[in-house]
């Protein structure tokens, strides 16, 4: 046989049968759920009298909406409220496999609880209603954001339609030094290619750089395909994922174990297999990542400096450019390090494992919040990774050194509850997007690494964490 | 969903690359559990001067009279001009909904983010990728002329200008046809509810831990 790529295996592994131009039904092992994006799908399916195909394939829980503290309370903004009623409505009559819904000790981001409940494991292809599940490639799984109309399409039909990537080889040489983390790996590479130049990709990350992740590490970079422009993103099993694996909640036990454990090891690109496009970066050499626009792809190094609109030739860039420093308010070829900043966000799909809670907690350990710093906030990613945490005490750590402990969710990554930005605010965050008004209208994002979003916090603009670890 | 064979329309130009998700439709809106409603609330933080919440009377806010949309030659604009990347972001469906429901049929840029592209067909509003030289054309012709319009023929996959020229266009067949039909997805995909079935138990078989 041919040498296969790993993409290639997953998807063979899935297709049940494909149309003449190339478009196939691919069968779905797991499908996440969250409020904002299941209602009208839970609707459609009601109202042409479906039943859902198979829901022991469904996780859900609240994330996007729910509020980060006096979680006694509830749910204060009635529509918020009622999204997530809905929710628990519809998971009530229908039923899945698991079911975290708002204050259940398990409840959190979707994304982090998959993984972290042993829901999400290799070889599955994996859908939910947003665009970060390519987050779960980490497991080696073929895991696509899509839309409303999809989750409708998975729920009646457990397969979604989907017509072949071609593959992209982002090969990671080197391994990140001291202060440098997979965040800071993901944001260079999308700096290089382009937020678009992962389109109509399945990436696959490889080489030592990634090998020497975690696989919190490597949901980091995955759940950044995306913004990359590719749907998919994803990293072959090896021993960590194994181990990660083990003993989770919803992973196999005993023979099956051991059968499972046989086939995952498959779950890799063969040798000589071909890939149509291949990315080299070397995460041995790189700085810590700042954004200075409103586009991830605008990005650059700690030692860097903010660019002008003339540096770029292409006109629709250049203006591009202009808008993004008019916008974040920033002026060209302003040193990263003189961006003095407003508040800091320590959370998201992307950090707010308990790895990212860890680190961020080292550099700040005995240390002070700067005074012009507003607002602190961490947020872990789900109630399993904030227990851990109190456990370990990171907890003292932050709320010591002034910063504000919070309920998971996705909280100020959208903005969608009440912890967002003003307008005019700058945030050093630890999320993906830097889009014009993502944490609040008229705030101004900066992506960062967990550890850099914390060194922000200390200093009140922008540092070198590698001079504080 | 509604079939598209071929379409004529006002063209409206909106001249920025990597126009995300949370621009067409910002995040407050996503609240609504419902499928429609979202067409005054289209880029809502480029449209209005103020911010907007779910419930507010959108007629009665200050409009932005520097955006596109908001001008008087671009009203009643049914088919969307734009450039790279468009609807990156999120793989919210309230995007196309939004556009949809403002009353656009199509959306004609330089390339489109991949989720926003495939949620495009699943309502019906077409996408159409346009290499960047006819783009930069059509982009020149909406601006000088007022009331400019463009036919979309999607039988044979062609933007027919009002000067006659013609520009072919590439989309997937199996996608073509379920325009064309207006059909359901859903519906399709049930007709091979055997072969999912006889899938799900072989693979049950082999990889019974996905089924506990
Ligand atoms: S944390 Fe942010 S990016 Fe992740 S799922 Fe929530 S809103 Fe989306």
């Amino acid at each position: 046989m041919m040498a296969r790529t790993l993409y290639q295996k997953l998807w063979d592994d899935h297709v049940i049968c494909t149309e003449a131009d190339g478009t196939a039904l691919l069968y779905i092992d797991r499908h996440l759920v969250h409020e904002v994006t299941s209602p009208q799908a839970f609707e459609g399916l009601k109202i042409a009298g479906r039943k859902p195909w198979r829901v022991s394939s469904i996780v859900a829980t609240a994330d996007h909406n729910t509020p980060t503290q006096y979680w006694e309370q509830g749910i204060t903004d009635p529509v918020s409220r009622q999204q997530v009623e809905t929710l628990d409505a519809n998971i009530r009559s229908v039923g899945a496999l698991a079911y975290f819904p708002f204050r259940d000790p398990r409840q959190g981001i979707v994304h982090v609880v998959g993984p972290e409940n042993g829901a999400t494991l290799p070889g599955m292809t994996v859908v939910c209603g947003d665009s970060h599940t390519s987050t779960h490639g980490a497991f080696a799984c073929l895991a696509h954001g899509i839309g409303t109309s999809e989750v409708e399409h998975v729920l009646a039909t457990q397969c979604l339609l989907q017509k072949k990537s071609r593959t992209m080889l982002v090969w990671v040489d080197g391994v990140a030094g001291r202060g440098v983390s997979a965040k800071d790996i993901v944001l260079a590479l999308i700096g290089k290619i382009g937020t678009a130049g992962g389109n109509g990709y399945a990436i696959e990350f490889a080489g030592p750089g990634i090998r020497a992740l975690s696989m919190e590490g490597r949901m980091t970079v995955c759940n950044m395909a995306i913004e990359a422009g590719a749907r998919v993103g994803f990293v072959a099993v090896d021993d960590t994922t194994i181990s990660y694996l083990r003993n989770r909640t919803f992973a196999p036990k005993g023979d099956t174990w051991d059968k499972a454990v046989t086939y995952w090891r498959t779950l890799v690109s063969d040798e000589g297999a071909c890939f149509d496009s291949t990315v080299c970066l070397d995460a041995g050499v790189l700085q810590p990542q700042v954004t200075w626009g409103t586009s991830p792809e605008m990005v650059t190094g700690i030692d860097g400096a903010v660019p002008a609109p003339e540096d770029f030739s292409d006109p629709v860039k250049s203006e591009g450019v202009a808008r993004a420093l008019n916008y974040m308010g920033l002026v060209p070829r302003t040193p990263i390090t003189q961006i003095a900043i407003d508040k800091v966000f320590i959370g998201s799909c992307t950090n707010s494992r308990i790895e990212d809670l860890r680190i961020a907690a080292g550099v700040i350990k005995g240390r002070q919040r700067a005074e012009s710093v507003k607002l602190a906030l961490v947020v872990p990613g789900s109630g399993l990774v904030k227990a851990q945490a109190e456990a370990e005490g990171l907890d003292k750590i932050f709320i010591a050194a002034g910063f504000e402990w919070r309920h998971p969710g996705c909280s100020m990554c959208l903005a969608m509850n009440d912890d967002r930005l003003s307008p005019g605010e700058r945030c050093a965050s630890t999320s993906n997007r830097n889009f014009e008004g993502r944490q609040g209208g008229g705030g101004r994002t900066h992506l960062v690494s967990p550890a850099m979003a914390a060194a922000a916090a200390l200093a009140g603009r922008f540092v070198d964490v590698r001079d504080l670890v | 969903m509604d079939r598209f064979v071929k379409h004529t329309g006002l063209v409206v130009p909106l001249d920025r690359s990597n126009v995300d998700t949370d621009a067409i439709i910002p995040k407050q809106f996503l609240k609504s559990i419902k499928r429609s409603g979202f067409g005054p609330n289209a880029f809502d933080e480029w449209r209005y001067m103020d911010h907007g919440e779910p419930g507010m009377d959108n007629s009665s806010r200050p409009r932005n009279p520097n955006f596109v949309l908001n001008l008087d030659r671009y009203q009643g604009a049914t088919i969307l001009l734009a450039r790279a990347n468009f609807g990156c972001g999120s793989s919210r469906e309230h995007a196309p909904w939004a556009l949809q429901d403002y009353g656009f049929k199509a959306v004609i840029a330089e390339s489109f983010a991949d989720i926003f592209f495939n949620n495009c067909f699943k309502i019906g509003l077409l996408p159409i990728v346009c290499s960047k030289a006819e783009l930069n054309s059509l982009f020149g012709l909406t601006e000088q002329s007022t009331g400019y319009t463009l036919t979309i023929d999607l039988e044979n996959q062609l933007l027919v200008r009002s000067d006659g020229h013609v520009v072919p266009f590439d989309i997937d067949a199996f996608r073509k046809k379920c325009l064309l039909n207006g059909w359901d997805d859903i519906g399709l995909t049930l007709l091979h509810e055997q072969e999912i079935r006889e899938f799900e138990s072989k693979r049950k078989l082999r990889q019974p831990w996905l089924f506990s």
